[in-house]
């Protein structure tokens, strides 16, 4: 019983250690960090400040958050409105195509988010590939101007976090039993009610998983808006990214982080409560 | 069977407009001019010039180690913790496998700002060391998980069958228990491997001056202007990723026969 014991500590030392040195000191830290100053040439000074919270309450900052919050809430829509029915179709397909189709899908996941917007670059820019097929087939007859715009992050958010809500939604679905629908369906509900009462219900967790795991990231991909918005759509990230590199200015960046951070944990929380699960579907 | 036709085209147009990109991408890659919005003909020079690109080879290269050495230091962590875990429930162990899994739960900005932080604290010098530090932490919660969920799966007589049979903890440990987890270390090592290798927005804040990962070095580039490299680079890691992923796929259709 002794060794037993022994040997299981040294089976979990590695991730004691681990977590509590890189992960959960350094966030803690964070929440420190949010409270001291700024010092005057490099770094930071140990004097306790509330001034970087009531500084997120100046209208350019909230703005900034509200805007990304919106970008995300936006993203996450669209997300959750090609992705979901996208996800069920594939549950119902037979078991070659399930595999086919999961292929296909994991190869531009596989390959590097840069890279895969990189090819939106292309098909935006000004009399690049879409504004050649637009004006080619008389639709418009002029570039659209599409490139640093508001639509073009949009269309490379839902790009980037399509898959996660796939295949989400894919395997909550492909445990639910289709007869269910079919029995309610015989039982004299419509279609759309036998679905809704029934296979809705039953892909919810799938679904709202799927929805966490395109809103968290989505407030902190800087890098999409860098490249598709150009200068010109600031989001939380970008400030973040802003305040550390040429701000220099720590504390204030940790309290940006805090504020995301805890909105984050909130959803979480709100997802395990509404789902019962502790583990969010199709995350791994 | 309406519904299904149905299914098939609506799937079938979304992932082609996936592939738009892709293809574009692809199909520049081999385009003779530097202004990718006109085709003048067939050229391979892209290629040439990126075999010839030092510093994109030595990002290759920085980022290949620094996948490795997270996707090993990640199993050890990832398993070791995941069996102990199994061994002895306690609330400790949850908080401990909670707090684990953050990095992959909170937006990636705030560990890359938490670790800018904190390794400027300790004063670390921003390098192989960091990154390697960084990326371990977002490693560790896919091997885990995967193996989580495969312990939980797992038929416990197994193990104790081999321990009734006199074999040592240790010889159990490699002869059962390992054969039977393999398969799920692996699947969170592919992943791991992903995320690490394509990471930009952590590697951005923990990178030194003078060290630089794929992704970092292309997000730069393509900050700075566009070249039609890129273009074949891109195409380049597609064929790897695509080649590597049918693999995978034949080799789990032989298995299953």
């Amino acid at each position: 019983m002794m060794k037993n014991r022994k040997s299981n500590w040294a089976l979990l030392a590695p991730m004691y250690v681990f977590t509590i040195l890189f992960v959960a000191l350094p966030i803690l830290y964070m929440f420190l960090l949010s409270f001291l100053t700024r010092a005057e040439v490099w770094g930071v000074d140990f004097t306790f400040t509330l001034d970087n919270y009531k500084r997120i309450g100046e209208p350019l900052y909230l703005n900034t958050f509200v805007e990304s919050l919106k970008l995300a809430f936006l993203s996450t829509l669209l997300v959750m409105l090609i992705g979901y029915p996208y996800g069920y179709f594939m549950a119902r397909m037979s078991a070659v195509w399930k595999k086919r189709m999961l292929l296909l899908i994991m190869i531009p996941f596989w390959t590097s988010a840069l890279i895969r917007l990189y090819g939106w670059i292309i098909v935006f820019r000004t009399n690049g590939v879409l504004d050649k097929l637009l004006m080619g087939l008389h639709i418009t007859e002029e570039p659209l101007k599409l490139l640093y715009t508001y639509p073009a992050v949009v269309v490379g958010m839902v790009y980037s976090l399509l898959p996660f809500m796939i295949l989400s939604v894919y395997s909550s679905a492909e445990k639910l039993d289709f007869t269910l629908a079919e029995a309610a369906r015989d039982l004299g509900a419509s279609s759309f009610k036998a679905f809704w009462t029934v296979s809705f219900k039953l892909t919810l967790p799938g679904l709202l998983s799927g929805v966490i795991l395109s809103f968290i990231p989505s407030m902190g991909l800087f890098f999409i808006a860098d490249i598709l918005g150009g200068n010109k759509i600031v989001l939380v990230g970008s400030v973040i990214q802003e305040q550390l590199t040429k701000g220099r200015n720590q504390p204030f960046a940790a309290a940006l982080s805090a504020v995301l951070m805890v909105l984050t944990t909130l959803m979480i929380r709100i997802y395990r409560k509404v789902t019962g699960t502790s583990e969010l579907e199709g995350l791994v | 069977m309406k519904t299904k036709k149905w299914c098939f085209v609506y799937v079938g147009v979304i992932t082609a407009i996936t592939y738009i990109p892709i293809l574009v991408t692809v199909v520049y890659s081999f385009n003779e001019s530097k202004i990718s919005s006109v085709w003048e003909g067939f050229s391979l020079k892209w290629y040439a010039e990126l075999f010839q690109d030092r510093d994109l080879r030595e990002a290759l290269i920085n980022s290949l180690i620094l996948a490795v050495l997270s996707c090993f230091f990640a199993v050890i962590i990832g398993t070791s913790g995941a069996l102990g875990m199994y061994k002895k429930k306690s609330r400790l162990n949850d908080a401990v496998g909670y707090i684990s899994m953050l990095p992959i739960m909170i937006p990636e900005i705030i560990l890359g700002m938490v670790f800018l932080s904190v390794f400027s604290l300790m004063g670390l010098p921003f390098g192989m060391v960091t990154l390697v530090i960084a990326h371990t932490t977002f490693c560790v919660p896919y091997v885990y998980s995967m193996v989580k969920a495969r312990l939980v799966g797992m038929d416990k007589s197994l193990e104790e069958a081999a321990l009734d049979l006199g074999a040592s903890g240790v010889r159990v440990f490699f002869d059962v228990t390992l054969p039977l987890i393999a398969p799920a270390i692996w699947s969170g090592v592919m992943l791991a491997f992903a995320m690490s290798f394509d990471d930009v927005v952590i590697s951005i804040f923990v990178t030194g001056p003078r060290v630089n990962t794929l992704p970092v070095k292309i997000y730069t580039k393509l900050k700075t202007g566009v070249t039609p490299e890129i273009n074949a680079l891109a195409t380049l890691m597609l064929a790897i990723t695509i080649l590597l992923l049918i693999g995978a796929h034949l080799i789990g259709k032989k298995k299953n026969k």
